[in-house]
């Protein structure tokens, strides 16, 4: 028996939606970690039972929680109560909520500064855990993007991470800035034919890509053009809001950059606009038809000032020519008065046949369709603001 | 010297992340101060680890406050002996999300 199982990370909790393979009605859970921030939660594709969440909080931080079975229950994969948080050496212990830049001479780089707002330099610091992307091939690598921008990993299961320090310093850094939402690595593609190869996004520093595995990267932003920053065609300082590829073509990628929606057809060496018919080309969320490599989502907003869709109308738009050609989804979606956003992660798929798109809205509604987008209905409506949308397929 | 145990108040989220419902009690080696106590409870709960202190310098989160007796502790040294009453056990330490309303 097939079925769904969808992971939606709020403002205020996580909640775990789930529906047989017919996707008609839906049993929601939650909210775990009432409360608290939940930036992001996703399952390994090799152990689905086994998920990640980023809960965090402006008080107190961040925490990392693992379930073993499929989010009925939650743990923190660090040390347990009443265990020493030192060995016995004094070297302490990792916990799952230790996010520290790693500066260390055999492995890390130096702690830069980036640019602030007002262009001065900031310090490089830690704030939280935006993106959990586990391994494709063992459920205890996870990867995880952060504000301030690094990417770390854990190769235990959640327990401990360490920075890929590489991306950090790059080089580039000092020029990277923060996006409204902060300077954030948001997006991480995980190449399916190639293990070394890694795509990362960062806001407001472009997309970059590395082909071992995490020691090396270099910006992929040829193509891009950003009228914000002082040269439009820079090598880096790129808002890039979204990333999609599909999993049999790794080496084509969709962009929802700021403005303008994009398409690389070489690993992101070189970039084209494809956002051709769209009523407007910014937005946050894009993703790609499970088994049609060519079918692309968006969801257009009106502009980087006024966070919601043009006209007061929700539209997914749909591409089934890899762009330039676009589509107005509307049925089953509000046609008036809406002024909900849909965040950058906050739009999945599923495996099923005809494909399932999902996406979640600032509003607090979670739309499903059943049938590729033609028709939508809510499957939850009145949760806190949608920060994240995944998508488990189960057999 | 081991002295009595040290009674802490934590704000609704980090109880739920420790498991524990009510106040929770702490033995503390040596001194009793603000770090003493903390790093007590750290090492009781280390699921807290990071969520009051910074992993790494160990300071105050800054929306996070300290409050014993009336008094706000936030910003005394963290190896001040606590008072009296903290000490013996009459008066709760509490760890307190700062912003008082809504």
């Amino acid at each position: 028996m097939t079925g769904v199982r969808v992971l939606v990370g709020t403002r205020k909790g996580a909640f775990v939606l789930t529906s047989d393979g017919k996707r008609k009605k839906w049993n929601v859970s939650g909210p775990h970690f009432a409360g608290w921030e939940i930036y992001h939660l996703k399952g390994s594709p090799v152990d689905p039972n086994r998920l990640y969440a980023s809960q965090s909080s402006g008080w107190f931080g961040q925490i990392i929680q693992r379930s073993q079975d499929g989010g009925k229950t939650w743990e923190q994969p660090g040390t347990a109560p009443g265990e020493p948080t030192a060995t016995p050496e004094g070297m302490p212990k990792g916990e799952s909520n230790k996010f520290v830049y790693d500066t260390s001479r055999k492995t890390g780089k130096p702690l830069t500064t980036h640019m602030w707002y007002d262009g001065t330099q900031h310090p490089w610091e830690f704030k939280r855990v935006w993106h959990l992307e586990p391994s494709l091939t063992d459920p205890d690598i996870c990867y995880a993007g952060v504000e301030d921008a690094g990417l770390f990993r854990t190769s235990d299961g959640g327990k401990s991470w360490n920075e890929l320090a590489g991306l950090r310093g790059h080089g580039t850094g000092p020029k990277w800035q923060p996006g409204a939402g902060g300077l954030c690595l948001h997006t991480i593609l995980l190449d399916p034919k190639n293990a070394k190869r890694i795509y990362v996004a960062i806001s407001a520093a472009g997309a970059f890509r590395t082909d071992d595995a995490g020691d090396t990267w270099k910006p992929i932003n040829r193509g891009l053009h950003s009228a914000y920053i002082p040269d439009p065609h820079a090598e880096t300082g790129h808002c890039v809001h979204h990333i999609a590829m599909h999993p049999s073509r790794p080496d084509v990628l969709f962009m929802q950059k700021h403005w303008d929606v994009m398409r690389s057809d070489d690993a992101g060496d070189t970039w084209r606009e494809i956002s051709g018919t769209l009523p407007s080309d910014f937005g946050f969320a894009i993703d790609v038809h499970a088994h049609e490599p060519e079918t692309l989502y968006v969801v257009p907003i009106k502009s980087d000032s006024e966070h919601y869709p043009p006209e007061g109308k929700l539209r997914v738009y749909r591409s089934r020519s890899g762009g330039q050609d676009w589509e107005p989804l509307t049925k089953g979606l509000p046609q008036q008065d809406c002024y909900v956003n849909v965040l950058r992660d906050a739009m999945a798929v599923d495996t099923l046949d005809k494909c399932g798109v999902y996406f979640g809205t600032t509003g607090g509604q979670v739309y499903a369709s059943a049938d590729a987008g033609d028709n939508w209905t809510p499957i939850v409506r009145d949760l806190p603001a949608v920060q994240s949308v995944e998508v488990q397929t189960l057999s | 010297m081991k002295q009595g145990l040290i009674r802490v108040i934590l704000p609704t989220h980090l109880r739920r992340l420790a498991l524990v419902a009510g106040e929770v009690q702490i033995a503390v080696d040596g001194q009793i101060t603000q770090r003493s106590v903390l790093d007590a409870l750290e090492a009781q709960y280390p699921n807290l680890c990071g969520t009051i202190r910074d992993h790494g310098t160990k300071k105050r989160r800054p929306f996070v406050r300290f409050f014993a007796c009336n008094q706000d502790l936030s910003l005394e040294p963290p190896d001040a002996p606590l008072p009296e009453a903290v000490k013996t056990g009459a008066e709760p330490y509490m760890v307190v999300g700062a912003i008082a309303g809504g």
